[in-house]
């Protein structure tokens, strides 16, 4: 609470807000604004005399328009929305039995089996991806789809997992009681009164899933080598630089248009996405 | 209706009782669970029981290995650019958890009060943590490019430097850069957990402190910052865990460089490992994450028992 | 509907054990009361019949078919939870028909008996609502139409009157006493109000700690209670107890402490005569309690100090103070007294109960 006079509100409140407004989302304007700077202005150092940083008076489409014909990365988009789309669904189904078992099920080894859930989330990608590259070759998978699909959920599911098993653990057990005294089977009474029961979290599970499944790299950088295969963050990083040449146009057109799609996502799940990262943190 | 009302089930059928294996309850957890453990057997459990192995030969890529016992990570003992990489790992870590931490909490604090577009804002401000990482980075670097930088040119402009910044290519620079752009990635996180947590403390705790006469500053002390405390440890858990195996701002800001001033046990492992192929090295490092990170949450988990046992 | 048969039923629990040894038969058509506080047995008890918890030993029947491994969904039971356990995200309408569904009838079959049902609690109006839209009262009926429609063999309720607030828990019961006595449904019924049970049970049984301590029907138990705890949990306020020893003395027994002397009436004298010498439990209810006249022997009588007196209008419930005990007495609401009087009280020797000091158990 902030009392008293009006300058106190603007010091102690407006300012730093604003303060960390800017902070936070400049580097996003920064990315719009070259997206649609002619390379003229774009190269233009910054010493120099009339370098306007803030504003274009010369917007150009140039660097989108050579970002489809030049590289393929419509077909980046849709990979990596199918990957995205497909891991989240594997690990929202995943996620939400496992959730489901280990918080309303009593069986001898629900607690190990809960903690080594928790362990893998612990193992991070970073470490296994070098035994994994040469799994994922053995199978014959590699430089396709599946490689990632099959692979993302092993981080997405500890995750949904956690989530659901909160919610889960706040519905009444009397509502499955019931469902069973009245003529449902266990799993019955799980898919026709829970899940509906439990959808508010299903989302929150599966936008978080998502937006985590399009911000994965080191999987996809290291699984992927032809560029119809590779998702969008792989493919702007190693199309658009040759060697030491950064093609920075493109390159900011690439990553601002690679972002919207989990931009636009997200802001339709914002409540959900919200309150299923504080469930995470909060169970 | 009388007392002797139609049978319980549809005409022409009577109760008929049938095996039912799915009734009991370990039954039904194990079906549950099973898809589960598959994948997460399939591609944790045993890549990382072949990682083990793999560090204890000398595999190249295309080379099969032969056993060479602990030669790998002896090897790293005495390698300076992994003594460097434990201390970047571990000071990038730290510092950034601290700063995540306290300016997550200042913004968590800023935006516990309801304001006009409370919403917008809150849904803004979790962009950096929302948009891909490797993307956002890229615009990073190119407002710390030396040439081109329009960070260079603010500073200029207001009068604190006269030369250039070399944002990237000095190695200390180079530190402090990824460190803020981590923190910039990290800080919706902690903000918008601890706004939750915030939200869950009763407002009239803090209005009773302030009949009693506490100050602002007090009020936080003795009765939010304890009661926040769960929460706080657990986000700073998960980020801990994030950061220690970072690997996207660093390869994309500086690929390690310069003269490996950047490197994390990530991105050395990629670079032995699939830039030289030197597989079994690369897995070495990347294991060696394993022993660190584990004391690091330990430690963590024993004080988040004791908190809440509190 | 079907009789129930609980035989010798423990439930066992890692470090408590719950239920010990309960054994109870339960007649077709008839409605029993489980009555007892928190943690006597009785809900557990209620659950194995459900289903809902694995049975340690013993067995139970519904009609002639031990149940003791079907699943709850195959024992043809239905129940009515404390909570309503109301289905928030579909209508009043599909809450009731679920069972029905899951059964398998057919779409015209499920309408005529959720009608039906709805018409009998009135709640037709409401059947395309849900259940966050209606009030308490209207929940419980909906919870109740939803047993009702799968004409069930035994309805199981487990303390479903206690969310009600007190108007609407009178009502209640009323409704569901009509309810009973309408579909005429074997019923088993848990509580912690010994109202309820007196109200609604044809039978109560009174249970503690996991054992029954006496079953009878409600007039048998308030009359004849079995044991020192029955007779202080059945009946409001609650019955007297004062500790007294049997003394020998002109042919006669009596009670006696540094309060009273009270005769042991013609009755109970060869039960209480054992006891010459020892320490026994003397039990009087309060309405048992008059303000002593000329019509009352001596014998029946002792003085007390007023701590309080209560005016309830239709009486004057006095806390007395006798021999360092408390005791309660409904005495007529025109009495004039005030706190730290004395007062002298008699007892309706007819009404007067002992109780073995050491097993509790009634001496009769």
């Amino acid at each position: 609470m902030i009392e008293g006079a009006a300058w106190r509100r603007w010091v102690f409140f407006r300012i730093p807000l604003a303060g960390f407004l800017i902070f936070l989302l400049f580097p996003f304007y920064w990315m719009i604004i070259t997206t649609f700077r002619p390379d003229g202005e774009l190269y233009r150092p910054w010493r120099a005399a009339n370098y306007s940083p803030f504003w274009t008076w010369d917007p150009t489409l140039d660097h989108i328009k050579y970002l489809f014909n030049e590289t393929v990365f419509t077909t980046w988009l849709w990979n990596t929305m199918l990957i995205a789309t497909a891991s989240t669904i594997i690990s929202l189904i995943c996620g939400v039995f496992a959730g489901y078992a280990l918080s309303r099920l009593k069986f001898r080894f629900a607690g190990s089996l809960g903690s080594a859930i928790f362990i893998t989330y612990l193992v991070p990608q970073t470490l296994l991806f070098i035994p994994l590259s040469e799994i994922i070759r053995a199978y014959k998978i590699g430089d396709t789809p599946w490689s990632l699909i099959l692979t993302y959920p092993t981080f997405l599911i500890p995750f949904c997992t956690w989530l659901m098993m909160g919610y889960f653990k706040a519905i009444p057990k009397e509502l499955e009681e019931c469902a069973r005294i009245d003529g449902a089977s266990r799993l019955k009474a799980m898919l026709y009164i829970i899940l509906p029961v439990a959808v508010p979290g299903i989302l929150s599970a599966g936008i978080f899933a998502f937006t985590l499944s399009w911000n994965e790299f080191i999987y996809a950088l290291v699984f992927l080598s032809s560029p119809e295969q590779k998702t969008v963050p792989v493919g702007v990083v190693s199309e658009l630089i040759r060697g030491d040449v950064f093609f920075w146009g493109p390159l900011m057109a690439g990553a601002l248009l690679g972002s919207i799609p989990v931009a636009i996502a997200y802001s339709f799940f914002v409540e959900h996405y919200v309150s299923g990262m504080t469930g995470s943190v909060k169970g | 209706m009388t007392s002797h009302s139609p049978s319980a089930h549809p005409p022409g059928t009577r109760p008929v009782l049938r095996w039912r294996p799915l009734e009991k309850e370990s039954n039904l957890a194990f079906l549950l669970l099973l898809p589960t453990m598959l994948l997460l057997g399939l591609f944790i459990a045993y890549p990382f029981v072949r990682g083990l192995l793999l560090s204890v030969t000398d595999t190249k890529v295309g080379v099969a290995g032969q056993f060479v016992g602990f030669e790998n990570f002896e090897r790293l003992l005495t390698d300076p650019i992994f003594h460097m990489v434990v201390w970047n790992t571990c000071w990038y870590t730290f510092v950034t958890t601290v700063f995540k931490l306290g300016l997550g909490l200042w913004l968590a604090l800023l935006l516990n009060r309801s304001f006009r577009f409370k919403a917008f804002t809150r849904a803004f401000i979790l962009l950096p943590f929302i948009i891909p990482t490797v993307l956002s980075t890229f615009a990073w670097k190119w407002m710390f490019d030396p040439t081109f930088s329009v960070l260079n040119w603010m500073l200029y402009k207001l009068g604190f430097i006269s030369s250039a910044v070399n944002w990237l290519g000095d190695p200390d620079l180079a530190m402090f850069s990824i460190i803020v752009v981590n923190i910039w990635r990290g800080v919706p996180f902690f903000a918008i957990s601890l706004l939750a947590g915030l939200q869950t403390i009763s407002p009239d705790l803090a209005e009773a402190a302030a009949i009693d006469g506490a100050s602002p500053l007090k009020r936080f002390w003795y009765i939010t910052w304890p009661l926040l405390l769960p929460v706080t440890m657990v986000v700073v858990l998960f980020s801990v865990i994030q950061t220690f195996a970072d690997f996207q701002i660093v390869y994309v800001l500086t690929g390690g460089g310069p003269a490996n001033a950047t490197h994390l046990f990530s991105t050395y492992a990629y670079q032995l490992g699939v830039g030289t192929g030197l597989l079994s090295q690369g897995a070495a490092i990347s294991l060696a994450m394993f022993p660190i990170l584990t004391l690091i949450v330990l430690a963590q988990l024993l004080y988040i028992r004791r908190v809440e046992v509190r | 509907m079907a009789s129930v048969s609980i035989q010798e039923v423990h439930k066992q629990y890692d470090d408590f054990h719950a239920v010990k040894g309960v054994s109870l038969e339960i007649k077709d058509h008839e409605f029993i009361v489980l009555v007892g506080p928190s943690g006597c047995g009785k809900t557990t008890t209620l659950r194995m019949v459900a289903g809902l918890e694995s049975i340690s030993n013993g067995q139970i029947l519904i009609g002639d078919t031990v149940v003791n491994d079907l699943p709850p969904m195959d024992r043809d039971i239905a129940m009515v939870f404390q909570n309503y356990a109301l289905y928030p995200h579909m209508s009043v309408y599909d809450n009731m028909a679920f069972g029905l569904k899951m059964r398998k009838f057919d779409r015209t079959e499920i309408d005529k008996r959720v009608r039906d049902a709805a018409d009998i609690l009135g709640i037709r109006d409401h059947l395309h609502r849900k259940p966050r839209q209606l009030s308490g009262g209207q929940r419980q009926r909906v919870a109740l139409g939803r047993a009702i429609v799968r004409h069930p063999q035994v309805f199981l309720f487990d303390e479903p009157l206690s969310n009600l607030d007190a108007k609407l828990r009178v009502q209640m019961r009323v409704e569901l006493k009509k309810l009973h006595a309408r579909l005429g449904t074997t019923a088993i019924y848990v509580t912690h109000d010994q109202v309820e049970a007196m109200t609604l049970g044809d039978r109560v049984v009174v249970m503690h700690e996991g054992l029954i301590q006496q079953v009878g029907e409600p007039l048998e138990l308030y009359n004849l209670p079995a044991n020192k705890y029955v007779a202080g949990f059945i009946g409001s306020p609650a019955m007297n107890f004062a500790r007294t020893r049997i003394v020998a003395e002109n042919g006669a027994l009596h009670a006696v402490n540094e309060g009273m002397r009270i005769e042991v009436p013609e009755h109970l004298r060869a039960a209480v005569q054992p006891q010459v010498g020892q320490e026994i439990w003397l039990g009087i209810r309060p309405e048992d309690l008059h303000t002593a006249n000329d019509s009352h022997s001596e014998s029946v009588c002792f003085s007390a100090t007023v701590d309080v007196a209560e005016q309830l209008g239709s009486e004057i419930l006095l806390d007395v103070r006798c021999a360092g005990a408390s005791m309660v007495a409904s005495v007529e609401p025109t009495l004039k007294v005030r706190a730290g009087d004395t007062v002298k009280l008699a007892m309706n020797p007819r009404r007067l109960h002992f109780f073995d000091q050491k097993t509790e158990k009634a001496l009769r």
